[in-house]
């Protein structure tokens, strides 16, 4: 990848050169390429017209306003203070990475700056001019903890799924006292196939216990840098311990980011600044979440899940097709989180008696909560460019992670981009569940995925369901998707959730310097 | 490169500063400059760095401090380089700074002058840079060290 950057501090003798310095040995380790503009005091050498057009992202680490920033208009833009990139380079190249990696290819660019009736021309072979707005930002934290999720989703997620496998549905099996602990506590017998499938779920299920906490601390290391790290990952925590989900994890991240934000810009004294970013930040912004998530966030999310169960349980009666319909939505809407849990909750609380009804909904639900990884795996096969290179990697897995009812396997997906991803996904599960009560297909089995399929009453009208569900949950995330991407490109008519995307790069930007 | 005056010479090099906060540590560097004939005024000088300093501490991670300015007192591009074994707190996130380079630049210097602050300060970067001058034994040592750094 092609880097442009530009450094400035107000001196101009010190920070210019070391950013750049540091700037240039970042990329080259990360083996990309950066030029880098010097806007110090020994002259500086301007970036060529081919250098800036060659490139595919910008980085601008400066405490005074760049010099002829219009230059940069066409390129996705990462801009912070100049001391940011002399501690924190490496992280600016991924961040760059990410960025270009967000912004539509050229080609796409080209081909739709013809299309929207009389809009301005973009300069030839542009790119979406994603400059700094806040939009962008959010976006860019929002990657930096999706683009430290994805290892985990996949390695859990796999790892889960051989479990399943080896150890078969009852792995997890009760939830009070899951088999795979049983096991794994009793002495490992390694000829045991069962005893590898426990041992594969544990490591699996460890994995996965991160995968909040990490979500929500990076989103707020990306803000706020290390000393946001741990009160974003004690609110993840705390999303998980309250049932918060991803969602709630999300809410962690950015309310520790921003604490913490706003919590350096407090003057303090000289002798208490040493100790800010190590005890007193932390300290302070970790209970300030924590009482948030605990209180604020927890609480009625608790009730809320209650509420919702006993309406669950008060639908008994409901037309079929509808119930699978509702248990579709709200399968797909959290992926994991309080809505997901309680339509799960529901659909196994009735295996312990099981009706002809119960069986039908237990398939109907896990039906519809495979769609949402495997609808991803598919769309990130139809439309790679849409997609960044760690998403393709994770649709990959995601195959796999849909095909064994591991519904988590999407929230890097939905965690990047939930106004596009959520309603896709949700439709999707809704089709499912619907199909699937019609079809009248039972399961006995409250896990396992595609593994259990011999376990169940008419698997055909299952799998119908489930393939036509994810065809449905694709194709809508695709078309928001492109439409979403592509439209920032014409001023005049900007996506609704990005309309900084669209404001000239001339208009100053958030003071260079916020960040120091 | 043929400045006129090096950029650092072992008088400008103070192994063991004096423990005492950051003006203190400021000073005694700027003292050396000073007598060398790089600063003429010495309170003007100092004044000029407070300004710079006010405006963002030039504490960087890794234990570097780099209080610097240009001001009409200096008459050549000039680094005074210390070593404190105290620490002194130049408002690193990461805390006090064991290497602080006192960098002046004349006012009005040109950019051929300004190249070889250019080069130090990308030298500051490298941790092999920073190695080096926390195993220095001898002022004279550690003064060729630099100057053959940033001429290079």
């Amino acid at each position: 990848m092609k880097i442009v950057a530009v450094t400035a501090c107000p001196t101009g003798i010190a920070h210019t050169y070391m950013a750049a310095e540091a700037l240039e040995a970042a990329a080259e380790e990360s083996g990309h390429s950066v030029t880098v503009e010097t806007q110090g005091s020994a002259g500086s050498t301007p970036l060529t017209e081919a250098q800036l057009a060659e490139a595919d992202a910008a980085i601008f680490a400066a405490d005074v306003e760049v010099r002829d920033k219009d230059r940069f208009a066409h390129l996705p833009t990462i801009s912070v203070g100049v001391k940011k990139a002399i501690s924190g380079a490496p992280g600016l190249i991924a961040q760059a990475e990410e960025a270009a990696a967000a912004a539509p290819a050229r080609e796409v660019a080209g081909a739709t700056s013809a299309a929207p009736s009389g809009t301005p021309a973009t300069p030839a072979g542009a790119k979406a001019p994603a400059g700094p707005g806040a939009a962008s930002k959010v976006r860019a934290w929002l990657m930096t903890g999706v683009s430290f999720v994805i290892p985990f989703v996949a390695a859990g997620g796999l790892l889960i799924a051989l479990g399943f496998a080896l150890g078969g549905y009852q792995i997890n099996l009760p939830e009070d006292a899951p088999l795979y602990e049983t096991i794994l506590s009793g002495g490992f017998d390694a000829g045991s196939l069962t005893a590898w499938g426990a041992l594969a779920f544990g490591i699996g299920s460890a994995a996965f216990n991160f995968l909040v906490p990490v979500l929500s601390g990076y989103i707020a290391y990306a803000m706020a840098d290390r000393p946001a790290l741990v009160p974003g990952f004690v609110g993840g925590a705390i999303a998980m311990t309250t049932d918060a989900g991803f969602l709630g994890g999300l809410v962690s991240g950015f309310v520790a980011g921003g604490l913490v934000m706003w919590i350096k810009t407090w003057r303090v004294p000289r002798t208490l600044a040493g100790i800010m970013p190590v005890v007193v930040i932390p300290l302070l912004s970790s209970a300030v979440v924590g009482l948030l998530m605990y209180v604020v966030v927890g609480r009625p999310i608790a009730a809320a899940t209650d509420a919702l169960t006993s309406w669950l349980n008060g639908l008994s009666g409901t037309n079929a097709v509808l119930l699978g319909l509702l248990l579709g939505l709200m399968m797909c809407f959290d992926m994991g989180g309080p809505v997901n849990k309680a339509a799960y909750t529901f659909a196994v609380a009735g295996l312990t008696t099981p009706s002809a009804t119960a069986l039908t909904i237990m398939a109907a639900v896990m039906a519809a909560g495979m769609v949402p990884p495997l609808a991803m795996a598919l769309a990130t096969a139809v439309r790679r460019s849409l997609f960044s290179d760690v998403e393709r990697a994770n649709g990959r897995a995601a195959w796999l992670l849909g095909a064994s009812f591991i519904s988590e396997g999407a929230i890097p997906f939905a965690a990047a981009d939930p106004f596009r991803v959520i309603p896709s996904v949700m439709v999707g599960g809704a089709v499912t569940g619907a199909l699937s009560m019609t079809f009248g297909a039972t399961l006995r089995a409250p896990h396992g995925g595609v593994f259990v399929v011999p376990l169940m009453g008419n698997p055909l009208g299952f799998l119908v369901a489930v393939v036509a569900g994810t065809v449905v949950a694709a194709a809508l995330v695709l078309v928001l998707k492109s439409l979403g991407r592509r439209r920032p490109e014409s001023p005049a008519d900007a996506a609704p959730d990005a309309p900084v995307e669209r404001a000239p790069a001339s208009t100053p930007a958030t003071p260079a310097g916020a960040t120091a | 490169m043929t400045t006129s005056t090096a950029l650092i010479t072992a008088d400008l090099v103070d192994l063991d500063l004096p423990a005492a906060d950051r003006a203190g540590v400021v000073r005694s560097l700027a003292q050396r400059l000073v007598a060398a004939g790089r600063v003429t005024d010495l309170e003007q000088f100092l004044t000029d760095i407070e300004a710079r300093e006010a405006q963002m501490p030039t504490g960087l991670e890794g234990g570097i401090g780099i209080p610097h300015c240009r001001s009409a007192a200096v008459t050549a591009p000039t680094v005074g380089f210390g070593r404190s074994v105290a620490g002194v707190d130049f408002g690193a996130e990461d805390g006090p700074a064991d290497l602080v380079f006192l960098i002046a630049a004349p006012e009005g210097g040109g950019d051929e002058h300004m190249t070889v602050l250019a080069a130090l300060a990308r030298r500051l970067v490298r941790a092999s840079f920073k190695d080096t001058l926390r195993s220095a034994t001898e002022a004279a040592t550690a003064a060729e060290f630099i100057a053959k750094e940033v001429s290079a």
